[in-house]
């Protein structure tokens, strides 16, 4: 930690938040709110008068709640930076009347109560996410009853109640009576591995958190009597079991099954724990002085705002969802930026660090080429088919076009902003807009071939590159069977998706259409998918005025980590579509013939001809 | 017959159908796809690999680009999500724009999602590549824009992920700029007392 403070090569932004986030790959451009301290980081010393004076107490949040801290503070000894800071909500700030206290003996005058919020642009070319995870709170579980029990803790409160720099000096006490307990029991997987409340999944770190706490306690106190209670002990790391089995030799006792039920007695505080043994098999009861519940990790509630402003996507367990989970462990799907720590998954510090350097090493790779290359999948204007509408200027999400629509000049993309969702091609009313990679004329011959024969027993479904396709090469990966009468068409966003793309499809016999995109929050191109789903909505209308039935053309939101979605999404329109019967898509495509008509001569081909034409008479 | 593309050139597409190994050619019959793409509009070499991504299955695509005159290349094995930038590569490699490379993916979406069903997975695989051939006979070549990286990096939170990130990338030689939204950075580990394996201080 002291490190990073004085690295001349790292500047530091304590007490800051990430605001905004422009630009791509190579060339961000992050605006970061340095939030008021009301002290100044470089003057001050940490000499610690101002706490004296301080007339206020409020609960020490780094001691979980277990000590107090004055309003003005440091948040623990070692903090970097070595400064204090002003919780301006507790203080009763700068009325001497009121207070006043802390500056008055300030002798370097480095608190100031006019101290105002601050932003900085900051230019970088990568990004590391280690925005870190949250522990799990277990007041919701009634049968443990964790804040009705003093004498319940988490093993986060445990950790400052053993620790020398804690409240307590380092002396495991019980909060009722402030004296050693006999007996203390351990509860594993509180918040992990429960399908009803808490998370799902394993949450990686707390059997050896807790079997690391038994040997703790046992270097401590010998005396003490520990009982772990757990479902099953994970203990797979290097050094790991060795470990578990040290804490069984020095005794503690290790019993399968998880307590249904605490109750504590009134008068002692004890705890009884009642406990199905799925080993030995009955059902016991165990008094003890004390519980430690062993909480599990989940994703940071705050981890929308950085999903948002770097276009991140996240597994179904909230984390952030590496670029692939083999090969590409810690790159995120946006090129140049990546992940480490537990922001990607729960992880111990062996493992954060190790993935921490695997990211460092990724954002070295990228940046000591000194440039890269942007993938061409960018929109260009067609200047004679342009109207000067202005509308692909209100739909990019990037402000990457711009255009005078009082002037009538057409509109005008700027490439290096642009990141090729498609949304104001497929918008443009004049055709007027090419996606290059992703033309009209490459998905039209897509569509014209998958339903060129049977199309009757097809499904035809647009996917987006990163959420829905992907969510499609997850069912692969899973092995998660389903019709194989869909036949996909990739475009880099749903938004791409034309309205006469799917008008040509069911023009072309296509019983059912399925435009799949992903997730609001997921969406890659910050907002594209909003004109995916208007875009729908009216074609649902239109087809309805047609006599076509609206639900055969389907709308789903499929993430990246949805496999599971993706393939029962395949089966229901699959179901959809042998309901169609063959008189509604000959109905359809007798309604829908004038789409398959070759476009009218626009200006470009006008111009195209006035200029043979002149050509040939200069001949 | 042959056609022209925007260039004025023939066009002329290879398609190489991958097993990979078991997990295509287990479910879908590659002989019937590769036969089947041979009757496609504008293919003239069409080929079976047993593993497309590999050195030899590389290899095999370069030498078929200048063997057979090949300006657009078809791939029907996995997703691009996996391969594409690989099999960019190659075409880049034989002197070939990587933009005129166009993937069916078989594997993921066809072979290891309807295992049970090979025939029809077979007529999906063949619609694939069918589809494939017709976009990739009107696939363009494209010129990726080279743009410069800033030498600098953002880190997103001073936990133990953050530090090591940014004292790696710092010593490397590297600006860095940490940001931590609380006032010391340290997050979780900090609080914590000892640390398994070792059980030594955490800070």
């Amino acid at each position: 930690m002291a490190d990073v403070g004085r690295h001349p090569n790292i500047e530091l932004l304590a007490y800051s938040e990430v605001e905004n986030v422009a630009g791509y790959v190579g060339n961000f451009t992050v605006t970061v709110r340095k939030k008021a301290r009301y002290v100044d980081v470089k003057e001050c010393t940490a000499c610690g008068d101002c706490i004296d004076v301080c007339p206020v107490t409020a609960p020490d949040e780094f001691e979980e709640g277990l000590a107090t801290r004055k309003a003005i503070y440091q948040p623990f000894p070692q903090a970097v930076p070595s400064a204090f800071v002003l919780n301006i909500d507790e203080c009763l700030g700068n009325n001497p009347i009121a207070c006043g206290k802390c500056l008055e003996v300030c002798d370097k005058d480095c608190i100031d109560y006019d101290d105002k919020d601050e932003h900085v642009d900051i230019d970088v070319g990568t990004v590391i996410v280690t925005t870190g995870m949250e522990v799990y709170d277990p007041t919701e579980l009634d049968e443990f009853g964790y804040t009705r029990y003093e004498n319940v803790i988490t093993s986060m409160e445990f950790e400052r109640l053993i620790n020398s720099g804690g409240p307590t000096e380092g002396h495991l006490i019980r909060l009722t009576d402030h004296k050693q307990p006999k007996t203390v029991a351990f509860i594993q997987c509180v918040g992990s591995r429960s399908e009803n409340k808490g998370n799902p999944y394993c949450s990686n770190i707390c059997c050896m958190n807790t079997v690391k706490d038994c040997l703790l306690i046992k270097d401590h106190y010998p005396e003490i009597d520990i009982k772990v209670f757990y479902i099953d002990i994970r203990a797979f790391g290097k050094g790991f079991e060795d470990l578990f089995q040290r804490s069984k030799e020095k005794g503690a006792i290790y019993i399968r099954g998880i307590p249904g039920e605490i109750e504590e007695d009134p008068e002692t505080r004890n705890l009884k724990l009642y406990v199905e043994n799925t080993t030995a098999g009955g059902t016991d009861c165990h008094e003890v002085d004390m519980v430690v519940l062993s909480v599990g990790v989940h994703a940071r509630a705050d981890s929308d705002a950085i999903q948002k402003l770097l276009t991140l996507q996240r597994s179904q367990d909230g984390f952030f969802l590496e670029a692939h989970p083999k090969l590409k462990p810690v790159d995120a799907a946006t090129q140049g930026v990546f992940f480490a720590g537990c922001a990607e998954s729960p992880k111990d510090i062996k493992d954060s660090v190790t993935q921490a350097g695997a990211a460092a090493a990724r954002a070295n790779r990228l940046m000591m080429q000194g440039k890269v290359s942007v993938e061409a999948i960018t929109s260009t204007i067609i200047p004679d088919l342009c109207k000067a509408c202005g509308i692909c200027v209100k739909v990019c999400p990037y402000n990457a076009i711009s255009c005078d629509t009082k002037a009538k000049t057409p509109a005008v993309v700027v490439e290096a902003a642009c990141s090729g969702c498609g949304a104001c091609s497929a918008e443009c009313p004049f055709g007027a807009i090419t996606m290059k990679h992703f033309t009209d004329r490459q998905i039209e011959a897509q569509i014209d071939a998958m339903l060129e024969y049977n199309s009757q027993d097809k499904v035809l479904a647009f996917a987006c590159n990163w959420c829905s396709y992907s969510g499609g090469d997850l069912a692969g990966t899973n092995r998660f069977q389903y019709p194989p009468n869909t036949r996909l068409i990739r475009t880099m966003c749903s938004g791409r998706v034309d309205k006469k793309f799917v008008l040509r499809a069911f023009a072309r016999g296509a019983p059912i259409v399925l435009l799949s995109g992903c997730h609001f929050a997921d969406c890659h191109y910050i907002n594209a998918v909003h004109w995916t789903q208007r875009r729908v909505e009216k074609l649902w209308d239109e087809l309805e005025k047609k006599g076509i039935r609206p639900e055969r053309l389907q709308l789903e939101w499929i993430s990246a980590a949805e496999g599971q979605k993706f393939a029962t999404v395949m089966r229901a329109v699959e179901d959809l579509r042998q309901k169609v019967t063959p008189e509604e898509i000959e109905h359809t495509k007798k309604a829908l013939a004038g789409v398959l008509e070759p476009p009218k001569p626009k200006a470009a081909a006008k111009k195209a001809t006035e200029e043979e034409a002149a050509a040939q008479a200069a001949a | 017959m042959a056609k022209l593309d925007a260039e004025g050139e023939q066009l002329r597409v290879g398609v190489f159908v991958c097993q990979c190994g078991h997990n295509i050619a287990g479910t879908v019959d590659c002989e019937a796809v590769a036969k089947f793409s041979e009757t496609l509009d504008d293919v003239v070499a069409v080929f079976n690999n047993k593993y497309t991504c590999s050195e030899p299955g590389q290899l095999e695509v370069k030498n078929a680009i200048d063997e057979h005159n090949l300006n657009r290349v078809v791939i029907a094995s996995c997703s691009p999500r996996m391969h594409e930038p690989t099999f960019r590569a190659t075409l880049a490699g034989a002197d070939l724009n990587p933009y005129l490379l166009e993937m069916a993916n078989l594997r993921e979406h066809c072979s290891w999602v309807h295992m049970g069903e090979p025939e029809m997975a077979t007529d999906k695989a063949k619609d694939l590549v069918k589809m494939a051939v017709a976009r990739a006979r009107s696939l363009e070549a494209q010129d990726e824009m080279i743009v410069p990286i800033t030498q600098k990096a953002l880190i997103i939170g001073g936990g133990i992920a953050g530090i090591q990130s940014a004292l790696d990338l710092a010593d490397a030689g590297y600006k860095v700029c940490l940001v931590e939204k609380e006032p010391s950075i340290g997050g979780i580990m900090a609080a914590i007392d000892k640390t398994y394996p070792t059980m030594d201080c955490s800070i």
